[in-house]
């Protein structure tokens, strides 16, 4: 959802031309990437593309919200980190930034990572809190949702991936991590197979997560586009009295989704890393 | 073969996008820099928030159930003292009840043996008393049985004296006579 004023604004405007296969594209030029940052009917900015290293490295409209996420997060994880040396009781923000820190320790690593959680509670957070921020700042009218990126899920879920396996191969060494991924008395004669299905399936977990989170973030946004274009597929007004509750309702379900894809997302990552560092299980 | 899929997949949709690729396509400088982003944010927050806050809530704990501990310590510490406490004067009690006891016997050992005592002194005084009487009696006696002896001998003298005839006188005066000569 970047913002209802713009789609409006964009509508009216392509109404105007008289166009019609201009507004097939729509929807799908709020949800994707642009190198523009629209603030209809405000103006918009042009983003520049940077050319390091002989390659083009294009500053899209994701990547400046992926930096407003970042510095989003350091100033207020900063801020309740410094509250706790002036005093042991929390208080305001810092109670709530707790209340998911000590979650995401006791319920999510601790449950099930189990033993030498404590080395990837600092990705994890940053996980968790990473999406959360992305997916609450897209909420926010004239912004955009970086996790409805799939590159930005993809890159999320590769980084989750590299820690599943380095956490395995740390602990278990790496080629008693490779031993350890075919389950134990299984006849010599499937060994290939389900050395081969494991090893798949080293790759669809992470994929998965990618994917999930990336439908997730996409499709509510989707949807409450869908349901204003409705007013405007119709012609009508009145259709506004039906599409705007219901796009409020899927505006507030996205709010839930915010939070609950942040906890998937940081939850299977967690048991993934729990499963490769204790085969054994 | 999975990967393939979803690169099909992108393609159907990537001609939609205006620099940015299409729904499903991955996009290598956006990749850059998330990826850049991410572990500078990781390594920020980790040195900034995670280690502090967690240290910070790792030490709250310590202390709320060291604080806990404390207090259960204290309660029970506490207990045990009412309880010593409960014993102590309730021992006390029983001291002082036993002193008491004491004191009065010995009071009233004390009372029998002064009474016992003066008994016996007045006894004895009695006994002194009587014994003196006994004797001052005995003397008087005596004195009187003295007094009465005298006094019949002179009676008797006084008799003897007008019976006696003038030869008796005569034989006894001899007779004193003879004696004194034969000694």
């Amino acid at each position: 959802m970047t913002d209802t004023l713009h789609t409006v604004a964009d509508t009216v405007a392509r109404a105007a031309e008289g166009g019609h296969g201009a507004e097939d594209n729509w929807i799908m030029h709020h949800i994707l990437d642009g190198n523009v940052l629209d603030f209809k009917p405000f103006g918009e900015i042009h983003l520049p593309t940077l050319h390091l290293f002989g390659y083009d490295l294009p500053i899209t409209k994701h990547t400046v919200f992926l930096w407003v996420v970042a510095l989003l997060m350091i100033f207020v994880l900063r801020a309740a980190a410094k509250k706790y040396k002036k005093s042991m009781v929390p208080s305001g923000v810092q109670n709530m930034l707790e209340i998911i820190i000590v979650f995401v320790r006791d319920e999510i690593a601790k449950n099930t990572i189990g033993k030498g959680y404590e080395n990837f509670l600092p990705y994890l957070l940053t996980a968790f809190f990473f999406i959360l921020f992305s997916n609450f700042l897209g909420l926010i009218p004239f912004t955009a949702t970086v996790t409805s990126n799939i590159t930005v899920t993809a890159v999320l879920a590769t980084l989750s991936f590299l820690t599943i396996q380095l956490g395995g191969m740390r602990k278990n060494g790496v080629f008693g991590y490779m031993k350890g991924l075919v389950p134990h008395g299984i006849p010599i004669v499937f060994l290939p197979v389900i050395a081969v299905v494991e090893f798949i399936g080293l790759f669809t977990k992470p994929f998965a997560l990618a994917i999930r989170l990336f439908a997730n973030m996409t499709a509510g946004h989707i949807v409450i586009y869908a349901l204003f274009s409705l007013i405007f597929v119709m012609k009508s007004f009145g259709i506004a009295f039906l599409s705007v509750p219901m796009a409020l309702f899927v505006y507030f379900l996205e709010i839930l989704v915010a939070l609950l894809q942040a906890y998937i997302f940081t939850m299977l990552s967690s048991l993934f890393i729990g499963m490769a560092v204790h085969q054994e299980h | 073969m999975i990967l393939g899929n979803v690169l099909a997949f992108a393609a159907m949709y990537s001609e939609g996008g205006e620099g940015g690729g299409g729904l499903l396509s991955v996009n290598p400088g956006l990749a850059f820099w998330t990826v850049l982003t991410f572990l500078l944010l990781l390594v920020i927050l980790r040195k900034v928030a995670w280690t502090p806050i967690l240290q910070a809530l790792d030490e709250r704990e310590a202390k709320i159930k060291e604080s806990l501990e404390q207090a259960e310590k204290a309660q029970s510490e506490a207990k045990a003292l009412i309880e010593e406490n409960r014993q102590n004067m309730s021992k006390a009690e029983d001291e002082a009840r036993k002193l008491l006891a004491d004191a009065q016997k010995i009071a009233e050992r004390n009372i029998e043996a002064s009474r016992g005592e003066a008994k016996a002194q007045a006894e004895r005084i009695i006994a002194d008393a009587q014994q003196e009487i006994d004797r001052k009696k005995q003397e008087a006696l005596n004195e009187i049985k003295g007094q009465i002896a005298e006094l019949s001998v002179a009676i008797a003298e006084k008799v003897i004296r007008k019976n006696l005839s003038e030869q008796v006188q005569k034989d006894v005066i001899d007779q004193y006579i003879n004696e004194l000569q034969k000694n």
